[in-house]
């Protein structure tokens, strides 16, 4: 049996498939469907200091192979979370994380040193990549300044695991992550959703209430491996690779551009077990290769 | 209630127009109970163009013959798909989801229920739970034309059924909220689903007599069990998830202008 523990900076998990944040409510959503301690890391749904209705509706159109969201954080805030939500998560045998957003650098902290403080999260999921807030979100990761400046003031407050979670919204990935590298970031996770739109033809209007929203499911594969691929060629932490992950041959090739583990998103609305079905293919993977460990694929594609 | 994810296997594919089918599913296990106004979320296979499940309201479960009934309308790629389907074939379901109509306590209320288009479909299932409650109900359901007026024996079975047509090819010409039966009678209850005008008319006319109201709604939405958060609708408790907390929701919790 192929070992298949995985380690984010200190952090060991007990299996490189986590499932990414948006995609997976707290985690209890699906405890109906299967054993969610079975994942490797689960990322709760974003959260903010305050607050947030999220965006008007329509927030979502089906596209090509894939889907537009325009939620917008919707969220009750992290005071919230950790008097209601937390209680119900803690005792789940696995790690999890929470993703934190912010409008300013102040609330990225505030949200951080509140999250520090609860003994069951070992990580956050710094989300400096979201397309469909006004303020902040992806403010953050598409000026190697400002990815900067948040992050290195996260680090100050936040002692734990710090995973930054980038956007593919911008010209240079590999920058970006050098950037957040240098600031002190664990590890890196990639790709929040393309920055994309759709229009009614027969209404003439466009199908989000946003106008455009974020491109994630498997039309977006491409160039999220293409991202995981240059990033791991720039930086020495280690990456969590996401876009459009359907199956275990998508996580493989997640890897084998060099990831260490693999977020599992837009695929569970879809079959709400996926994630343990990647978890098993990637078993199988390892196993008929005759591979000891996963950690004997990571960055081995052959050029 | 529990969620599940299931294989069902097609006992039936009515073809009722060209416009609607039904499927009636069943399985050798025992189905999952369901209430009224709760849906599925179906897997289309083989349909490049789809790539969500697609969700629709359960329009009859008979728990004696071990069936579930889908009352679908061709709309696009992913239900042309489904309409395809064969007797023995097998479909993948995740059930039941979302909440239910609430039932008034005196059995003597007068209920009318109020179905438009394919919002006939939670309409039967409803009418029928009631009946086996022991309450009477009228439906009142509209349609376009004549094509879109289906399954009016099976709804007749459960209480006096009264029809409007925009086009006057069948019962009232005009929408449901202009036919006669509304100046006749009083009603303590109004249940609808059908197109968002027409449910906000419906709601608007009970609203302006104070009879309790609850519409079924039908947002878009991708997952259906309350992780995507993208099915909300403004309510006067924020946004809340059409799939969890709905579909079916009181009048007095939405923000409609009515």
């Amino acid at each position: 049996m192929a070992d298949l523990k995985v380690k984010l900076g200190k952090l060991q998990l007990k299996n490189p498939v986590m499932t990414a944040s948006g995609t997976f409510g707290y985690g209890t959503e699906y405890s109906d469907f299967f054993d969610i301690s079975r994942i490797g890391c689960i990322v709760v749904k974003g959260i903010t200091l305050r607050n947030r209705e999220g965006n008007a509706y329509p927030r979502m159109a089906e596209t090509p192979s894939g889907m537009l969201n325009a939620v917008g954080l919707q969220n009750r805030g992290i005071d919230h979370f950790i008097k209601h939500i937390y209680p119900e998560i803690k005792n789940v045998n696995t790690n999890i994380f929470v993703n934190v957003n912010g409008s300013t650098v102040e609330e990225y902290i505030e949200v951080a040193e509140k999250v520090n403080d609860l003994d069951k999260i070992p990580g956050i999921e710094l989300n400096i990549s979201c397309p469909n807030v006004k303020e902040g979100g992806m403010a953050f990761g598409v000026s190697c300044p400002a990815a900067a400046t948040v992050v290195r003031e996260v680090r100050k407050v936040y002692s734990k695991e710090l995973m930054v979670k980038l956007s593919p919204n911008v010209t240079s990935i590999t920058e970006i992550a050098r950037v957040v590298e240098g600031e002190g970031a664990d590890s890196i996770s990639l790709i929040n959703t393309l920055l994309g739109m759709a229009i009614d033809a027969e209404s003439r209007k466009p199908m989000l209430s946003t106008i455009t929203g974020g491109l994630s499911g498997p039309a977006i594969k491409p160039v999220a491996l293409r991202m995981v691929w240059q990033v791991a060629q720039e930086v020495k932490i280690p990456i969590v690779g996401m876009g459009g992950i359907m199956n275990a041959r998508d996580a493989i090739e997640f890897f084998l551009a060099g990831a260490s583990a693999v977020q599992i998103g837009t695929a569970n609305f879809i079959d709400p077990t996926v994630s343990m079905k990647v978890l098993e293919g990637i078993e199988d993977y390892l196993n008929r290769h005759k591979f000891n460990s996963i950690y004997d694929i990571i960055g081995t594609m052959t050029i | 209630m529990k969620k599940f994810i299931l294989d069902l296997i097609v006992k039936e594919n009515e073809h009722i127009n060209e416009d609607y089918f039904v499927l009636k599913l069943t399985s050798n296990d025992k189905l999952p109970h369901m209430l009224p106004g709760q849906f599925v979320e179906i897997k289309v296979e083989n349909s490049p163009t789809t790539f969500l499940r697609r969700p629709i309201s359960v329009n009859f479960y008979d728990k004696e013959l071990n069936e579930l009934w889908l009352l679908i309308q061709i709309v696009g790629n992913g239900t042309r798909k489904l309409s395809k389907v064969q007797v023995g074939d097998t479909l993948n379901l995740i059930l039941p989801l979302g909440n239910t109509f609430s039932i008034p306590g005196d059995k003597n209320s007068r209920l009318l229920l109020v179905g438009g288009g394919v919002g006939f479909a939670p309409m039967l299932f409803l009418g029928a739970y009631l009946n086996d409650l022991g309450y009477r109900c009228d439906f009142l359901l509209g349609g376009r034309s004549e094509a879109n007026m289906v399954q009016l024996n099976e709804f007749k079975r459960y209480g006096e059924v009264y029809t409007t047509t925009e086009d006057g090819s069948m019962g009232e010409k005009g929408y449901v909220t202009q036919h006669s039966l509304l100046q006749k009678k009083q009603f303590d209850m109004i249940y609808t689903c059908g197109p968002t005008p027409m449910m906000q008319a419906v709601a608007s006319y009970a609203h302006k007599r104070n009879i309790a109201c609850e519409v079924s709604l039908e947002n878009m939405m991708a997952c259906g069990f309350g992780t995507c958060l993208c099915c909300v609708t403004d309510t006067v408790d924020g946004n809340l998830c059409v799939c969890t907390e709905g579909p079916v929701f009181n009048i007095t919790k939405l923000k409609w202008q009515i």
